[in-house]
């Protein structure tokens, strides 16, 4: 049986593909701005939210996507008001993954045991599972994500590296700040079918961890991100189809060995110049 | 299953909760789990160390589920595991600074890769959706008796230890240039305190499972921290407030069948919020 004559496999490779090239795309501004932590936050919101959404009686994904738009919303309007603040942050997101616990347990109790995965593949992803709207939301969401990203590229860059020397030529901070949130928001909202709520750093940050490692230059970081999000997801659902073990482990598992291989070239380059 | 729910009368409550032995479990164990992540907390909040516990809570999933797997206790494959992370942690850099770019970036793939690995282990072995949730969110169910012994002698251990080192740490983690300069050893206390704290989660994921080790292992000492500047107030108040919790937590639970974690974390968060919000009418009042 030939891997692509299957209809999930099309649709994985095809959603993967999309979400995977938004992900690495805005992954790599994530870390260069320094909010891993904030697309960390946005995954557990995505969990709590998807499961409220299904709760509610609407659409998973529009619980999970609406939950993250308005909560990447309000962390944006509320400012990177200093540092410090992880211990408020961090009980406010074990309360959010409490409610989600509650949301879950609400939902298994009420629809029988056939749905006690609905949790798991929220969590953990659920790409070889893909219902076919889900293929066209997941698809059309990705590339839409990336092509605006990529549209406001330049001076998000610019606003990144310089912020003053941006504000002062006139690049729209906050506008472009909060656009940059919703596409994160976006982006996370997608990355959830693919690997899951709780593995989304491992399809956003490490490619984009591993480009960095490889590159100094934006241009050529924002494609090798993108290049290896897409790698890591098409490599993962091959792996996956011939040995049955869970895509999102696959996934995550191969970005985590290029990072560690990344990390060590660029430290054998860093003592090669010394020498 | 619970038949006649609570009342108001709280002998009858008592006894209608602790009429099973898996309930009795749940409680020493908690009450346990309670004490020692009362007083590691306070350690945790004031040595600025939270991310490092969220960590090794995240990194004893695979742990659980490999314990699983290999047919032994998961808290032993969560001691293992939290106690490797923690050695790591301590070899790679001193400072787990999540401000850092790159270290954060670094952070989150070990984090997702290690979260990843504990879903692969969970079905190698074939677990269901339940055993998952309860690595994650925590459970009232399943704790055994040999699970009630091992939390009792890591606690002990755990406590004595930190009895024993109490009063050097606390000097090293308030000011630790002077405590160097005093002859403390600050390296040798961070790496015990760092070894203390990861046994100290290993045992606390039992109750609150690995998401939500902030409830107990941060928010009531951050709450206490805000309540009262004095060491052994804090330290006290902290634990009563863990105890509080899952006490509060495994009885509602019990009674109302909804997930352990839920009403840890609300207790938890809720009580946080009004220390904060009171604390902040303080100061508006007057300014410190």
């Amino acid at each position: 049986m030939s891997m692509l004559g299957l209809e999930f496999m099309r649709n994985a490779f095809m959603a993967g593909g999309c979400i995977a090239l938004a992900a690495g795309l805005v992954g790599y501004f994530v870390v260069l701005r320094n909010q891993v932590f904030t697309a960390d936050a946005l995954g557990h919101v995505a969990f709590t939210g998807g499961l409220g959404g299904v709760l509610a009686g609407l659409n998973l994904l529009a619980g999970v996507f609406g939950s993250c738009i308005a909560v990447a919303l309000a962390i944006g309007a509320l400012g990177g008001r200093g540092r410090g603040r992880d211990i408020a942050i961090g009980t406010v997101f074990a309360w959010v993954l409490g409610v989600g616990a509650l949301f879950l347990s609400l939902y298994t109790t009420a629809r029988s045991a056939a749905s006690g995965t609905l949790g798991v593949s929220v969590l953990f992803g659920s790409i070889l599972g893909l219902q076919p709207a889900q293929v066209v939301v997941g698809s059309l969401t990705g590339i839409a994500t990336a092509v605006v990203l990529l549209l406001i590229a330049r001076p998000l860059l610019f606003l990144s590296v310089d912020p003053e020397v941006a504000v002062a030529r006139g690049v729209p901070s906050r506008a472009l700040s909060a656009l940059f949130f919703v596409l994160v928001a976006v982006t996370v909202a997608e990355s959830v079918q693919a690997v899951g709520a709780l593995l989304i750093f491992g399809l956003m940050v490490t490619p984009a961890a591993v480009a960095q490692n490889l590159s100094t230059r934006p241009w050529v970081g924002m494609a090798l991100s993108a290049g290896i999000a897409v790698a890591v997801v098409w490599l993962g659902l091959v792996v996956a189809f011939y040995i049955a073990l869970p895509a999102s482990f696959l996934i995550t598992g191969l970005a985590f060995v290029l990072y560690l291989a990344s990390h060590l070239a660029r430290r054998m380059s860093r003592i090669g110049r010394l020498a | 299953m619970p038949e006649p729910g609570p009342s108001w009368d709280v002998v009858a409550d008592i006894q209608l909760l602790l009429q099973f032995h898996f309930m009795q479990n749940a409680f020493l164990a908690g009450t346990l789990v309670a004490l020692l992540a009362g007083t590691a907390g306070y350690f945790v909040v004031l040595r600025g160390q939270s991310f490092a516990a969220h960590m090794l809570s995240q990194v004893g999933f695979p742990g659980a589920a490999a314990g699983v797997l290999v047919h032994v206790s998961p808290v032993l494959g969560l001691i293992v595991f939290c106690v490797g992370a923690a050695v790591g942690i301590a070899a790679i850099g001193r400072e787990v600074d999540a401000g850092q770019r790159l270290e954060s970036a670094a952070i989150g793939s070990i984090l997702a890769f290690s979260l990843g690995l504990g879903f692969l282990f969970v079905r190698l072995y074939g677990g269901s959706a339940q055993g998952i949730y309860a690595f994650l969110f925590g459970t009232i169910l399943g704790i055994t008796d040999r699970d009630v012994q091992l939390t009792f002698a890591v606690a002990l251990v755990t406590i004595a230890s930190l009895a024993a080192i109490g009063r050097p740490l606390m000097f090293a983690s308030v000011d630790p240039d002077v405590a160097q300069a005093r002859g403390v050893p600050v390296r040798m206390l961070s790496l015990a305190f760092l070894l203390i704290l990861a046994l100290s989660v290993a045992i606390t994921v039992q109750i609150v499972g690995t998401l939500l080790i902030f409830a107990l292992l941060v928010a009531p000492a951050a709450s206490a921290l805000q309540l009262t500047a004095r060491q052994g107030r804090g330290i006290a108040l902290s634990v009563a407030l863990s105890l509080a919790f899952t006490w509060l937590g495994l009885a509602l639970a019990y009674f109302t069948n909804v997930p352990v974690g839920f009403f840890i974390t609300t207790l938890a968060f809720v009580f946080y919020l009004a220390v904060r919000l009171v604390k902040t009418r303080r100061t508006v009042v007057a300014p410190a």
